[in-house]
C-alpha cells in the first residue's frame, strides 16, 4: 500500500466503497424480500390456524350461521387434481421422452420444446376460457371433468419439461449398453432409461400436482364450484381455491375465517409437495453420482 | 448357439418392428399434441371473439368505453391496466430480485446459501390466490391508511396531465393500480430471484476467477464480467417475470378495484384483461356479444403473452447454446 500514490489510493478506497455499498444494498434487498414473504406466511397462519377445527374436514360448505366446513371443497380438489394429474402427467412424460430420446435436436422437436416452454407460462385464466369453449359450452354445463381437463393442460407442459431435463441426465452409456445387449428402441426407454430416471420424473409430477392444486382461475370457467357435496364428474364440483375465492370476498366473518383456513391448508399442502419433490430429486442426484 | 437376440434384425430392418413403430408414433403424437393445444387455444379464442372484432373492428382495441348496458365494448382500459400493473410490478420486483440473486450467489455466507435458496424457491410455489387474499385483507387497508396519503403529499409536485392523468393525486381507497402492482411485484419476486440466481450461477467460474485475479471487487466482477457474459439470459428472466405478471388473475382480481375505465392516476381503481375476464364471465351467456368480447380479450392477452414469453425463451436459449 505504501508505494501507491494518493490518487490511486483514493481510487482503491472508492472501489472498495462502491463494492461494500452495493453488496450491502443487495443484502438489504434480500432482507426486505424475505421479511415481506415471511410476513405473508405469518399472516396466513395466524389467521388460518384459529379456524382449524374438525368440522372443517367433516362438514360441507353451509349457509352463514350454520357450522360449515370445507369437506366438499377438499374432496372436490382432490378429485380434480388427481384426475388432472392422471391425464396430464402421462402425456407430459411422453412429450418429455419424445424430446429427449427420439426427437432430440430435430426441427420438429425444437418447435415442440419451444411451444411447450410457452405453454408452461401461459396465463392459466386462458386455459380455463379455452376448456370452457371446447368442453363446457358444447356439453351444456360446468363439470368436474372440465375442471380436471383444464388442470391436465396445465400439468402437461410442467411434467414434459422436467421429464426431458431429467432424462438428459441419464448417462448415454446406459442406452449404449442396452442397445449392445440387443434391446429395441422402446425397450431401451422402457426398461433402462425410464427406471433410471424414475425418482426424477416423480419430482416433476409432484411439482405439477403442487402447481395445479393452487390453480383458481381455470376452475372458475370449468368446474365453477359447488356449495354442496358432489363427487359427480358431470356436475359442477367444489374446489378449495374456488371456495377460498368466494368466501374471502363475502361479508360473513365465519366465511372469511374459513377462507383463511382453506388458504393455509392449500399453502401447507403445496409446500409439503415441494419439499417431498426435493427429497426425490436429491435421491436422483445422489444415485447418478454414486 | 442361436439365441433370440442373434435373430434380431440389424439397424436398417429394425424400423419395421411393430413395437418400435407404435412407440415412435405415440411419442410423436404426444409432441404434436403440444403444438395442437397451442394453436387450438389461439384458434378457439379468435373464433369465439370474432363477433367482437367484427362488431367493433379496430375500435375494439382503441375504444375507451366499456358499457355492458349499451353493449359498447372497448378494450383499451383493460389493456392499459394490464400493461401498467405488469410493468410497474417489474420495476419494483426486478431490482429487489436481482439483489437477492446477487446476495445468494456472491455475498451470502456459504452455509446460508442452500437454505435461503430453497426458501426463495418455495415462496415461488405459493398459490397466487393466497397473495390476492393477503393483498385484500392486509395490504390494501395498509395502503389506504398510510402509504397512499404519504404518496399523495410527497409527489404532489409532479405536474399532472390535465383531465388525463394525476399521478399520485387520488382518494386513498386502498385498492387500485398501485396496490395491484405491489402484490404482483411481491408475487413475481421469488420467481425473478430464482431465475436470476440460476443465470448468475451459470456464469463460468473461470471468467469470475479471471476478474478477481485482475484485482476486481465483487461488484466490479459482476458489472464488468458476469453481467456482460449473461446479459441475454438476464433479460430472459425479466421477460419471464413480465409474462407471469401480464396473465396473473387471482392476485390482481382482489386488489385492482375492478373499474373498467381509463385510469386517471396511479392509485385509481382499474382492471386488467385477466381480471375483466374472470369478473365479467359469470354474466356472459354463451352466444352473446358479452362472451365474445371476453374471448376477444383473451385472444389479445394470449398474443401479447406469447410474444413476451417467446422473447424470453429465445433470450434464455441463446445463452444455453453458447
Amino acid at each position: 500500500m505504501k508505494q501507491l500514490s494518493p490518487a490511486s489510493r483514493a481510487r482503491y478506497f472508492r472501489r472498495q466503497l462502491v463494492d461494500r455499498v452495493m453488496s450491502g444494498l443487495c443484502m438489504v434487498a434480500a432482507g426486505v424480500g424475505l421479511v415481506l414473504l415471511g410476513l405473508i406466511l405469518w399472516m396466513l397462519f395466524s389467521n388460518g390456524i384459529g379456524g382449524l377445527k374438525l368440522s372443517v374436514f367433516t362438514n360441507s360448505m353451509a349457509q352463514p350461521g350454520a357450522e360449515g366446513g370445507l369437506a366438499n371443497a377438499i374432496v372436490g380438489s382432490l378429485i380434480q387434481v388427481g384426475l388432472g394429474a392422471t391425464i396430464g402427467a402421462p402425456l407430459g412424460m411422453m412429450v418429455g421422452v419424445y424430446l429427449s430420446e427420439v426427437g432430440k435436436e430435430s426441427k420438429f422437436a425444437s418447435v415442440v420444446r419451444f411451444v411447450n416452454d410457452i405453454l408452461l407460462s401461459a396465463p392459466s385464466v386462458l386455459i380455463g376460457l379455452f376448456v370452457y369453449q371446447i368442453a363446457v359450452a358444447p356439453m351444456g354445463g360446468f363439470s368436474g371433468f372440465a375442471g380436471a381437463l383444464s388442470l391436465a393442460l396445465i400439468a402437461m407442459p410442467i411434467v414434459a419439461r422436467t421429464t426431458e431435463d431429467i432424462l438428459r441426465l441419464v448417462p448415454q452409456a446406459y442406452r449404449d449398453g442396452a442397445v449392445a445387449l440387443g434391446s429395441r428402441e422402446n425397450e431401451v426407454v422402457r426398461k433402462v432409461v425410464l427406471p433410471a430416471a424414475f425418482s426424477g420424473i416423480l419430482t416433476g409430477v409432484l411439482l405439477a400436482v403442487a402447481r395445479i392444486a393452487g390453480e383458481t382461475a381455470p376452475l372458475l370457467f370449468t368446474s365453477l364450484g359447488n356449495t354442496n357435496w358432489s363427487t359427480d364428474l358431470t356436475q359442477p364440483m367444489a374446489s378449495l381455491p374456488i371456495a377460498i375465492y368466494r368466501y374471502a370476498g363475502s361479508p360473513y366473518p365465519e366465511w372469511v375465517s374459513l377462507a383463511w383456513t382453506g388458504a393455509m391448508l392449500i399453502t401447507v399442502g403445496v409446500l409439503v409437495l415441494n419439499i417431498l419433490s426435493r427429497f426425490s430429486h436429491a435421491a436422483v442426484a445422489g444415485k447418478s453420482q454414486g | 448357439m442361436t439365441t433370440p437376440a442373434a435373430h434380431r434384425p440389424l439397424i436398417g430392418a429394425r424400423r419395421m418392428h411393430l413395437g418400435d413403430t407404435t412407440f415412435r408414433i405415440s411419442l410423436f403424437a404426444a409432441g404434436a399434441l403440444v403444438i395442437i393445444v397451442l394453436f387450438s387455444i389461439l384458434a378457439i379464442m379468435f373464433a369465439g371473439g370474432k363477433l367482437a372484432f367484427d362488431t367493433f373492428g379496430l375500435g375494439f382495441i382503441t375504444g375507451t368505453e366499456w358499457n355492458p348496458v349499451t353493449q359498447i365494448y372497448g378494450a383499451l382500459p383493460a389493456i392499459t391496466g394490464t400493461l401498467m400493473t405488469a410493468i410497474l410490478a417489474l420495476l419494483i420486483a426486478w431490482p429487489i430480485g436481482f439483489g437477492i440473486a446477487f446476495f445468494l450467489t456472491e455475498t451470502c455466507p456459504v452455509k446460508l446459501r442452500g437454505p435461503l435458496g430453497v426458501a426463495v424457491e418455495l415462496l415461488a410455489a405459493i398459490p397466487s390466490i393466497v397473495y390476492g387474499m393477503w393483498g385484500f385483507f392486509v395490504l390494501a387497508p395498509f395502503m389506504a391508511e398510510y402509504v397512499q396519503p404519504w404518496l399523495t403529499s410527497t409527489f404532489i409536485w409532479i405536474p399532472p396531465i390535465p383531465d388525463t392523468f394525476y399521478w399520485f393525486t387520488a382518494p386513498p381507497i386502498g385498492v387500485g393500480l398501485i396496490t395491484a402492482s405491489l402484490i404482483l411485484a411481491i408475487m413475481i419476486l421469488p420467481f425473478i430471484a430464482a431465475t436470476t440466481r440460476d443465470v448468475l450461477l451459470s456464469t463460468p467460474q473461470l471468467l469470475k476467477d479471471g476478474a478477481y485475479a485482475m484485482g476486481a471487487t465483487r461488484w466490479e466482477a459482476l458489472t464488468g464480467v458476469v453481467i456482460p457474459a449473461v446479459r441475454g439470459s438476464l433479460f430472459g428472466a425479466v421477460f419471464l417475470g413480465l409474462g407471469r405478471a401480464l396473465g396473473e388473475t387471482m392476485a390482481v382480481v382482489f386488489v385492482i378495484g375492478n373499474a373498467i375505465r381509463m385510469p386517471d392516476s396511479l392509485m385509481a381503481p382499474s382492471a386488467t384483461i385477466a381480471s375483466v375476464v374472470a369478473n365479467s364471465f359469470p354474466e356472459a351467456e354463451p352466444g352473446t356479444l358479452d362472451l365474445a368480447v371476453l374471448l376477444a380479450l383473451g385472444f389479445i392477452l394470449f398474443v401479447v403473452s406469447f410474444g413476451v414469453l417467446a422473447i424470453a425463451r429465445l433470450l434464455l436459449r441463446q445463452e444455453r447454446m453458447s
